[in-house]
């Protein structure tokens, strides 16, 4: 199903059989060109699939953007123990929801990436890691797979190639930290959902200690449109060193919220003008995260910014999962750094001191000055506890939790002051009891 | 080897082996890099951050951890940015800590405290309220408060990997993440404390320990645990001559830091209520207290009478009592009294071993052995329930060096998780399983065989053929049950063997054969309780017993004379792999005396010269006399292991087997000893069970 209407602008690749009729079935898949990318990567050899993708430059959607290609490369193919591939299902950065629609609405084009991608790495069998709360997401893709046994396009001898593939879904219990690579391996193995020590990374040691290819839902649904179109033609579609085309999750004050397909290096200003349909009400442009709640904010005045990965890098923020947070002039930004900054505390696994700790205690000065309860050096205090914290923690998110916080305090500073209490004179015990 | 590799580490030229961590090449030059979760020998964490430290061409500071050592790297471990980052660290982990230091046990040997005193900001910026969360008790014997825990995992570490039990886990997340028990409310473990020792703050604390004292309070005495063969050292605070805690956190003797519930806990028999203070005599049928002149007196009247009279006499010596006391016992009784008439209980056929051994060298294996050797085979015993110190040796050496174990008993063991085989045999069907299991032996490289009690006599010389036939080196461990059992055995608490295995010129009654008797005129018992499971044959036999607490054996007695334990005393053990150790004494008890004063003032008495007897002239006398005890003194003065290795000739042994009894004793119960310890009583695993894997 479709929650939003599509754009003029948008440019379909993998969105293009959203809105058809019995768009999950694999009869239209097939009817719409469904395999033909895997019937190529077939007839290639393991060092050529992985070339195209690396000429495609797909770079991974999850938010790093480590090319996908150079990932697969890394895959010990001579290792003797079984390779695994494993898509990374767990979507739960706030203000992103594309791998939903993606699944939803196109499974067989996941699955049909999973074994271009095993046909890459010699896998035998991938797993869907889905978040717990995509519990009927579940049942879409377990009915995409059964259909695929049935028909030959998964199991033994897949369409008389000789190859052997198997797909399972898991489900994530509700934790965003299993949506970082290795938590999520872990937690695919039963066991506690906290990172591991990398190296080794999982392309050598993943699931069950085996060479694993990990990847996003929105990279593995690229991979078939690499095969299908050309490689050429997808790298073609971005900037350089940006291939192919990205789901944009437009949400906040727009008139237009939704997910659309746009090619990478696609102008925000007219992303939020044009595909959203400008800022709701005819108001003002305040400020927008451009890749989920982890990314630095960005003013209004720099959001004149060509949205692939280098670009947003170089604006000092990050592309990220590609969810767009437009907020307008009416946007609190004290509160909207509460808010960022309760999610990471809830979702702070605990495993190391300054994210277990730097959270709860930013979480708490944070709700102070928003409540009035502010003193003058709480503002200092914010940022310097998200710079402690930045860079210093085992996983990427204490990062997430400190750059928007360091961001919001150095480019919205006056709001913060303006929250502090006025005239309050120094030692008022009203300053002591906050909670 | 492979080439080393050449750092920088604080503008310092470092050399280290390729693969070591830079936290490990620093420490190895002097250059200490602080950790909480960095734990030598269990898994890494990286959780705590306080080993953050900066590398050249790194953009972010790395944990020296988890970096192995590079050809060139240039590393800061005090840079500005370094130590700003770990007084940001410290400052975090102070935020919900309670800081409630002057009530807690650990003040005063708290790794926080003593990493904030060095590392930590002089003032806190955290003025929020702090996360709390009642205290837990775990088990009779682990308290856990969660508020003090900074989160380092080193108990869940040390319960899963060091120890092979995984009883603690985490529960919840984020700032409300705790250590928890697997089971959800209680521990099911070893209750070893393991867990206590290795916290790093007062987050786990002792059940036996907590709030009795403040660590400087206490006086550290290094001596060998009282209770099972493996010889573990274990540090006894002591406080007015009272025994508060038993750990080894300075690493010290062949254990390091391990020690099971009996070395950490089990100490509290020692101020037991039933304790005997005062020697006891039956007058009008029974026991009451008199003084040691007059009890001393009358023994010695009558072992002069019976000696006088050419009665058979019987004496049977301890598994626990020293090795001086041991030699002299028997030098008394041999020479002094006349008789060959001189046992104890068996609990393993170390006679055998060391006969069937007769002409090699190298044959015996150290407790170290069991942490390099390439391979392991265990044949009939329990050795997590039985000798918890060799399990955990054999699990370290796994775990580390990847040593293969191979496993032969008649129920399953903790050994199985990990074997490379375990094979389920029968009492007497061990070695056709071992006979099976030839093809994978022969093929390693070397091997420790470790057996129980029921290898024992003709089987011992069967095995040890076995052995030499694989082609390969093989070392070999007897197990046996109690603090000096090897001790009793190398000094020929024998009717039929000297010190030194010596064979006896007209071998004397073994103990069964005196406690059938039934003209025995006198029995004399020294620190054992034969009586708990045997009648005695002789209706009139003057029964003198030598014990800490009135057990069957001294219920029985004539004369009860109150002895001092292991923890009040010195002199020296053999372990169980004839590593020779020196107890320290660390209290006194009003009212009792050592055995080996007891034996010297009866000689006294008696008028018999059996020497001096000060430990460390009776020492002298069995380090020049028996063989294999020529040990190296300045080794055990500095609470060293020296190993005694007593192997010579054939000895003209009549197998026994009838002889060789293990008591089997648990982790949870340790002879008579450990039904006068509260801790190992209070457990709920008490008294536990073998073979249930």
């Amino acid at each position: 199903m479709l929650y939003n209407e599509p754009s003029p602008l948008e440019v379909k690749i993998l969105t293009r059989r959203f809105g058809l009729e019995n768009s999950q079935s694999l009869d239209t898949y097939l009817a719409t060109d469904g395999f033909a990318g895997f019937r190529k990567a077939l007839d290639m050899t393991p060092d050529q699939v992985i070339d195209e993708v690396k000429a495609s430059n797909l770079r991974g959607r999850g938010g790093a953007g480590f090319p996908a290609g150079m990932k697969w490369g890394f895959v010990p193919r001579d290792s003797p123990k079984p390779k695994y591939i494993v898509v990374n299902a767990d979507e739960g950065e706030p203000g992103t929801c594309k791998d939903r629609v993606l699944m939803e609405n196109d499974p067989h084009q996941l699955i049909e990436g999973m074994l271009i991608a095993a046909r890459a790495v010699g896998a035998q069998a991938g797993y869907i890691y889905i978040r717990g709360e995509y519990r009927y997401i579940i049942d879409i893709m377990d009915r995409a797979i059964a259909e695929e046994y049935e028909r030959g396009y998964l199991g033994r001898n897949i369409l008389g190639s000789g190859m052997d593939f198997d797909v399972y879904t898991h489900t994530g219990a509700g934790s965003y930290e299993c949506g970082e690579e290795s938590a999520l391996l872990e937690s695919l193995e039963g066991k506690r959902g906290q990172p591991r020590i990398r190296p080794p990374f999982p392309a050598v040691a993943g699931a069950f200690q085996c060479p694993t290819v990990l990847n996003n839902v929105e990279t593995f649904c690229a991979v078939p449109a690499i095969f299908r179109d050309g490689a050429a033609a997808f790298a073609d579609l971005g900037p350089p060193r940006n291939g192919g085309t990205r789901l944009f999750a437009l949400s906040g004050h727009i008139n237009k919220p939704g997910v659309y397909e746009l090619p990478m290096g696609f102008n925000l200003l007219r992303m939020i003008q044009e595909v959203g349909g400008g800022i709701r009400g005819g108001g003002k442009l305040k400020a927008v995260i451009p890749g989920g709640s982890s990314c630095p904010v960005l003013r209004a005045e720099e959001c004149d910014l060509s949205m692939d990965f280098d670009s947003v890098a170089k604006a000092g923020s990050m592309l990220g999962s590609g969810g767009v947070i437009v907020m307008d002039e009416t946007t609190d930004m004290v509160k909207l750094a509460v808010r960022i900054m309760q999610f990471y505390q809830h979702e702070s696994c605990g495993w190391c001191v300054p994210c277990r700790e730097g959270t709860l205690w930013l979480e708490k000065v944070l709700t102070r000055v928003d409540n009035g309860g502010g003193r003058p050096s709480d503002i200092n205090l914010i940022d310097e506890l998200a710079r402690n914290m930045l860079g210093r923690t085992f996983c990427p998110l204490g990062d997430a939790a400190a750059m928007p916080t360091i961001s919001l305090v150095q480019k919205f500073r006056d709001e913060f002051e303006e929250r502090l209490p006025k005239s309050v004179p120094a030692g008022d015990p009203r300053l002591v009891v906050v909670g | 080897m492979a080439d080393l590799v050449t750092l920088t580490i604080d503008d310092r030229t470092v050399t280290a082996a390729p693969g070591t961590l830079v936290i490990n090449a620093a420490r190895a030059a002097g250059i200490e890099i602080p950790a909480f979760c960095y734990y030598d020998g269990l898994t890494l964490q990286a959780a705590c951050r306080m080993c953050l430290v900066e590398v050249e061409r790194m953009p972010k500071l790395q944990t020296a951890c988890t970096l192995p050592v590079a050809e060139g790297m240039i590393v800061q471990t005090e840079s500005p940015k370094v130590v700003e980052a770990r007084k940001s660290m410290l400052e975090f982990l102070l935020t919900n800590h309670p800081l409630d230091c002057p009530v807690c046990d650990k003040g005063g040997e708290c790794e926080l405290q003593d990493m904030v005193f060095r590392y930590g900001a002089g003032e806190s910026r955290f003025t929020e309220i702090k996360h709390h969360v009642d205290e837990k008790q775990f088990s009779p014997v682990v308290f856990f408060d969660a508020p003090r825990c900074i989160l380092c995992y080193r108990c869940v570490r040390i319960c899963d990997e060091g120890m092979g039990v995984g009883a603690l886990g985490v529960i919840n997340r984020g700032a409300v993440t705790e250590i928890g028990p697997n089971m959800g409310d209680h521990l099911v473990c070893d209750e070893c404390g393991m867990c206590i020792d290795i916290c790093p703050v007062g987050a786990l604390t002792s059940g036996a320990y907590r709030y009795k004292t403040r660590p400087w309070e206490m006086e550290h005495i290094g001596t060998i645990c009282a209770h099972c063969s493996n010889g573990c050292k274990t540090t006894l605070g002591v406080r007015n001559d009272r025994i508060i805690r038993g750990n080894n956190r300075d690493r010290s003797g062949i254990n390091g830091e391990f020690l099971c519930i009996k070395g950490r806990y089990a100490f509290d028999f020692t101020d037991h209520p039933e304790r005997l203070q005062s020697p006891l005599m039956r007058k009008g049928g029974e026991l009451e207290p008199v003084s040691w002149a007059e009890a001393l007196a009358a023994v010695a009247r009558r072992f002069l009478e019976v000696k006088e009279r050419g009665g058979r006499l019987g004496v049977i010596g301890s598994n626990r009592t020293t090795n001086e006391e041991n030699y002299f016992l028997q030098k008394f009784v041999r020479q002094g009294l006349g008789s060959n008439n001189i046992d104890h209980h068996r609990t393993g056929d170390v006679a055998a071993l060391i006969s069937a051994l007769a002409g090699t060298t190298g044959a015996l294996a150290s407790t170290a052995d069991l942490y390099s050797a390439k391979a392991v085979l265990v044949i009939a015993g329990d050795l997590a329930q039985q000798q918890p110190l060799l399990s955990f040796q054999i699990r370290a050496n796994y775990r580390h060096h990847g040593c293969r174990v191979y496993v032969v008993t008649p129920g399953p063991v903790r050994e199985d998780k990990y074997a490379a085989k375990s094979v389920r045999a029968a009492t007497g069907e061990e070695l056709a399983a071992v006979e099976g299991l030839r093809d994978e032996l022969r093929k390693e490289s070397e091997l420790v065989i470790l057996f129980g009690d029921a290898v024992r006599g003709e089987a011992v010389r069967r095995l040890v053929a076995l052995g030499d036939s694989f082609g390969i080196p093989v070392k070999y461990v007897c197990l046996v049950d109690y603090s000096n059992s090897r001790g009793a055995a190398d000094m020929g608490l024998f009717p039929d063997l000297l010190p030194g295995y010596e064979p006896a010129q007209t071998p004397g009654m073994t103990m069964p054969e005196m406690l059938a008797a039934e003209d025995l005129e006198a029995l004399w018992v020294v620190g054992a309780n034969p009586l708990k499971a045997a009648q005695l044959g002789s209706q009139y036999a003057f029964v003198v017993v030598q014990d800490l607490f009135l057990t069957e054996t001294a219920r029985r007695a004539d004369v009860v004379l109150p002895a001092a334990s292991a923890y009040e005393k010195t002199g020296t053990v053999t372990n169980v792999c004839g590593e020779v150790q020196r107890l320290k004494r660390a209290i006194g008890v009003m009212g009792a005396k050592p055995d080996l004063e007891i034996f010297g003032l009866l000689s006294k008495e008696m008028k018999i010269n059996a020497g001096l007897w000060h430990p460390d002239r009776v020492f002298d006398e069995i380090r020049r006399s028996v063989r294999g005890y020529n040990v190296p003194l300045p080794v055990l003065a500095t609470g060293g292991a020296a190993p005694a290795v007593p192997l010579n000739g054939h000895i003209p042994l009549e197998a026994r087997p009838d002889l060789i009894r293990s008591a089997n004793d648990t982790l949870f119960t340790s002879g008579s000893l450990g039904r006068y310890s509260k801790s190992l009583n209070s457990v709920m695993e008490a008294p536990g069970g073998l073979y249930r894997g």
